[in-house]
């Protein structure tokens, strides 16, 4: 396994780790840039395939980047890109946790929750904006994402893995009958 | 931390495995809630929610951020590692199946064209996400002035994520500086 581009998959995640805010959709643009546009290790089309495998599977949208790890550079890529979108951020989270708990309802707590959460919304905009550039291959992706999202609002209680099952299901008969 | 219900690490393990084994799309903070405050009362409620609030503020996932703020309250950094740990243990090898499995499905036909539809409903989702952190933002003017401004240097503009964070954050901290409020303050 080539050395470097472990050490790649790492310095382009780690900083991510610490930037995440509003969690794994504020990264898929960074990430879509570093990884197909500028070291072009993964084509645009693998980009969206991992990213829907990683909604498909259970746990957090951030093992999307264990997915990439992966596809780059087999199990050890795996595991770097595992370490690296987890362990800066959770590093953080653990030493500002003492502080936090002593700190209970202060000003600056209330202050940091109205301040970085438009940041993160904005974030997951530019997330949805990336992802939805490299879906929208015709109509009916399109429609997909606007449908499903209309649902989602309406009817919240419906399980995640019904509109993925559907989506696939509907892309598929497209392709089948087409 | 009162010693005499000092929690096992291997409960704490087995508690977070399972939590993350059946984790699709969100809610598990307030999942993480019900099993280690409702059900096993490993901690109070007061003890639970500022984690909740730090766990959204910090950088990384809520959900994994939570599991470490609770692992950290039961044991210190060794239960802050088992519980990312466990978490993430069944998902981890989960996706490096499918990651596995990945190379030989893309030589089926109609596939990749199957996945496209999956990822435009996942899209579809984080959408609705989306539309609901926007909502609370709608009303202040600077708040939603700093969420336009974070999409489009990131996402249309393709500025690097870090330095928009390090001149963003600063800067919409300050402007909700002052309408922030300490708790029980009219």
């Amino acid at each position: 396994m080539n050395a470097d581009t472990l050490i790649r998959i790492f310095t382009i995640i780690a900083p991510l780790s610490l930037a995440s805010f509003g969690g794994a959709s504020s990264i898929y643009a960074p990430m879509q840039h570093e990884v197909v546009d500028i070291e072009k290790w993964i084509t645009a089309r693998e980009f969206l395939d991992l990213f829907a495998i990683s909604r498909a599977m259970p746990g957090p949208g951030s093992l999307f980047c264990t997915l990439v790890g992966w596809q780059v550079a087999g199990l050890a890529g795996a595991i770097i890109a595992s370490i690296a979108i987890y362990l800066p951020s959770s590093l953080v989270v653990y030493g500002v946790g003492h502080v936090w708990s002593r700190h209970r309802g202060k000003r600056w707590h209330n202050a940091l929750e109205r301040g970085l959460n438009p940041l993160g919304a904005g974030l997951l905009f530019a997330g949805v904006v990336t992802l939805a550039k490299l879906a929208s291959d015709g109509f009916l992706p399109i429609a997909i994402i606007g449908v499903v999202c209309a649902l989602n609002v309406w009817k919240p209680k419906i399980h995640p893995v019904i509109f993925l099952m559907c989506g696939g299901a509907l892309c598929y008969a497209a392709y089948a009958f087409a | 931390m009162d010693q005499t219900r000092r929690v096992p690490l291997s409960e704490i393990y087995r508690t977070f495995f399972v939590i993350g084994l059946f984790s699709f799309g969100g809610g598990l903070v307030s999942w993480i809630y019900r099993d280690t405050v409702d059900v096993r009362k490993w901690m109070s409620r007061e003890d639970f929610l500022p984690g909740v609030a730090l766990a959204q503020v910090m950088p990384g996932v809520s959900s994994t951020n939570c599991a470490i703020y609770v692992g950290q309250i039961l044991r210190g950094w060794l239960g802050a590692l088992t519980a990312i740990t466990a978490m993430l243990s069944a998902p981890f090898l989960i996706s490096l199946a499918a990651a596995w499995a990945y190379k030989s499905l893309l030589h089926i036909p109609g596939f990749q064209e199957t996945m496209v539809g999956v990822a435009a409903a996942a899209i579809g989702m984080l959408m609705r996400t989306g539309v609901e952190a926007a909502r609370p933002q709608i009303r202040d003017i600077s708040a939603m002035a700093v969420m336009i401004a974070s999409f489009l240097a990131v996402g249309v503009f393709r500025f690097p994520l870090v330095p928009v964070i390090c001149v963003m954050g600063p800067i919409s901290v300050a402007l909700a500086w002052p309408s922030a409020k300490a708790e029980g303050e009219a």
